[in-house]
């Protein structure tokens, strides 16, 4: 009698833990969805931004034709690409484009007095840091998520369940790394 | 992150329930004093109730009662964009899934603070002053403190440890006032009286003027430890140190004093708002642990921007070992990070120039609006102006609103 009220103790504290790790793997699950959202979210936003800057920079900026036509091609890669490598690499020759139009901006004073310009560089330019920052917690939320996964005793729930580890946001940072050219002349 | 939170959650608990401790005990004996016979659970009952009303009233209109003490206004996107933009960037890099309301307090003095119940329904309010001051990548350091405020939940416990520490200062005060208005008289006109009666008061005496104090030490040593944990989880939601460590430099060499902070509100700030006068306290009753300590511990982190590089350096700084981040939060995360700054190289304003943008500013938020006279002269007209014309000072062109 003593023994197997102590057995069906001990059976329901298992259970008890084991739902809760089952739950808090959702919630890491859920948390890692939630964040690839936010830097969907991001995302489609410079995606909306750039035809702005596009038609106000156009009248000023006639010599850098090339830099306005790779930001215009590497905006539709992004909006074509479907899977997160794909998306990834788009939207980091993207942000490395972007970021040649900025340095391209500098030799353009007439530019940096439009007050309407500076508005729309400053939403541009928050819209790369909230992608950045979303992508940072979209990392974080994955490594958390990844921990659990592979992480005794909760790796046996994961297998149980089939909780699959979800892949980072990588950044290849080749463009972004790139020196600019400076002529002198 | 869920653990430290946690962690936190933990302590507060603990916190609580002793100064729950002390305020039934002091409703016990204030209760005893004023009727022997059954008095002690009637006085427990009465603080009981007086914790009860006011964490009611706290918890519906807590930090719009601050916010108001504050004279913080709530301001459009349009005021200042660049903040805004700030905000959501911290809260993205938070995942908090609201982002919070955001004031701005029309004062040169830079500060800010957080405040509400919950994660859902919090307030940040800034002074324009800090605005004006400080550049993008300090802002972010200062909004990621008070975004990590929110995020650790100690905007909560803040709240809910100050209606305590606030019932336990009411209760005490009430009783010794009355103690010294009648003269003790009323208390022991009936019927034993004597020895055992003055002895009695005497430590009842004692004991309403040692509990505040008690409760208030026990309140700063937590606050204190808040803010060491926020300024590391501000760096690992910027991953950019520096920023935050500049901006307390600037908030360190300002010389003016916030006139609307009080001793009761000044806890919530990223600095201490009030300049210290005379006689210099002893560090228990400080809640804030030194700028000077916080900017080296900021400085001091190398090898990553994680809790557990947070912790290093602030091991290094103060030559002990007191834990600032619970265990379970230093091993939740691997190694992360420093990023580059991302602020393009900008020419510092000079002062005359501040001091026009930060008056431009504080006109904006109480609602004036501009107009550029083909003059030059920028018009400020307030909200309250009723005419359909306006006449240029300078040039005396009129001006169709």
């Amino acid at each position: 009698m003593m023994s197997a009220l102590i057995i069906l103790v001990i059976g329901l504290l298992l259970v008890i833990v084991l739902i809760g790790m089952y739950n808090s793997l959702i919630r890491l699950r859920n948390a890692v969805q939630n964040a690839w959202s936010q830097i969907d979210v991001q995302l489609k936003r410079r995606h909306d931004l750039i035809p702005n800057l596009i038609e106000s920079v156009k009248g000023y900026m006639v010599h850098e034709k090339s830099v306005l036509e790779n930001i215009t091609k590497y905006r539709s890669a992004a909006l074509e690409a479907n899977n997160i490598g794909d998306i990834s690499k788009a939207e980091s020759a993207l942000t490395g484009a972007l970021g040649q139009l900025k340095i391209a901006m500098e030799n353009y004073p007439d530019l940096k007095a439009n007050q309407n310009f500076l508005a729309l560089q400053e939403e541009l330019s928050s819209t790369e840091n909230k992608i950045s920052f979303s992508r940072q917690n979209y990392n974080d939320q994955v490594m958390l998520y990844n921990n659990k996964i592979q992480m005794f005793p909760s790796n046996i729930i994961a297998s149980m369940f089939n909780f699959k580890s979800s892949e980072f946001f990588e950044i290849e940072d080749n463009t972004e790394r790139e020196v600019p050219k400076v002529s002198f002349n | 992150m869920w653990e430290l939170i946690r962690a936190n959650k933990r302590k507060s608990i603990f916190l609580f329930l002793t100064m729950g401790i002390i305020l039934i005990l002091l409703g016990y004996v204030i209760g005893t004093i004023v009727y022997p016979e059954r008095g002690g659970y009637l006085g427990v009952v009465i603080a009981f109730s007086i914790w009860v009303l006011m964490s009611i009233i706290s918890f519906f209109s807590g930090s719009k009662i601050l916010l108001a003490i504050s004279h913080a206004k709530e301001v459009k996107p349009d005021v200042h964009p660049v903040l805004f933009n700030v905000v959501e960037e911290m809260k993205i890099a938070s995942g908090l899934p609201y982002l919070p309301k955001i004031y701005i307090i029309n004062e040169e003095a830079p500060n800010a603070f957080a405040t509400g119940y919950n994660p859902e329904n919090a307030s940040i309010a800034v002074t324009s002053g800090l605005l004006v001051k400080l550049n993008r990548d300090e802002l972010q350091g200062v909004v990621a403190h008070e975004i990590a405020h929110i995020f650790n939940r100690d905007i909560q416990f803040m709240t809910i440890a100050g209606i305590m520490l606030g019932s336990i200062v009411l209760i005490s005060q009430i009783f010794l006032r009355s103690m010294i208005y009648s003269g003790g008289r009323r208390y022991h006109s009936g019927s034993k009286g004597g020895q055992a009666q003055i002895i009695l008061i005497v430590i009842a005496i004692f004991f309403a003027v040692l509990a505040p104090i008690a409760a208030q030490l026990l309140y700063f040593a937590v606050s204190r430890k808040r803010e060491y944990l926020a300024d590391a989880t501000s760096v690992r939601f910027t991953r950019y140190p520096e920023g935050l460590a500049s901006a307390l430099e600037k908030l360190s060499q300002n010389t003016s004093e916030l006139s609307v902070a009080n001793k009761v509100t000044a806890g919530m700030y990223i600095v201490n708002p009030l300049k210290k006068k005379g006689l210099r306290l002893s560090d228990l009753s400080n809640t804030h642990p030194p700028i000077s300590e916080r900017i080296k511990i900021l400085r001091n982190i190398a090898g990553g921007v994680g809790y557990s590089e947070y912790q290093n350096a602030f091991n290094q700084i103060k030559g002990n070992h007191s834990p600032i981040i619970p265990a379970s939060g230093l091993k939740e995360f691997g190694h992360i990070d420093f990023r580059e700054s991302k602020l393009e190289t900008k020419t510092e304003n000079t002062l005359v120039q501040n001091k026009r943008i930060l008056g431009d500013l504080m006109m904006t938020v109480n609602s004036y609006q501009f107009y550029s006279c083909a003059c030059g002269l920028k018009i400020k007209i307030p909200p309250d102006f009723k005419h359909n014309n306006v006449e240029c000072p300078r040039c005396g062109t009129s001006h169709a609103l």
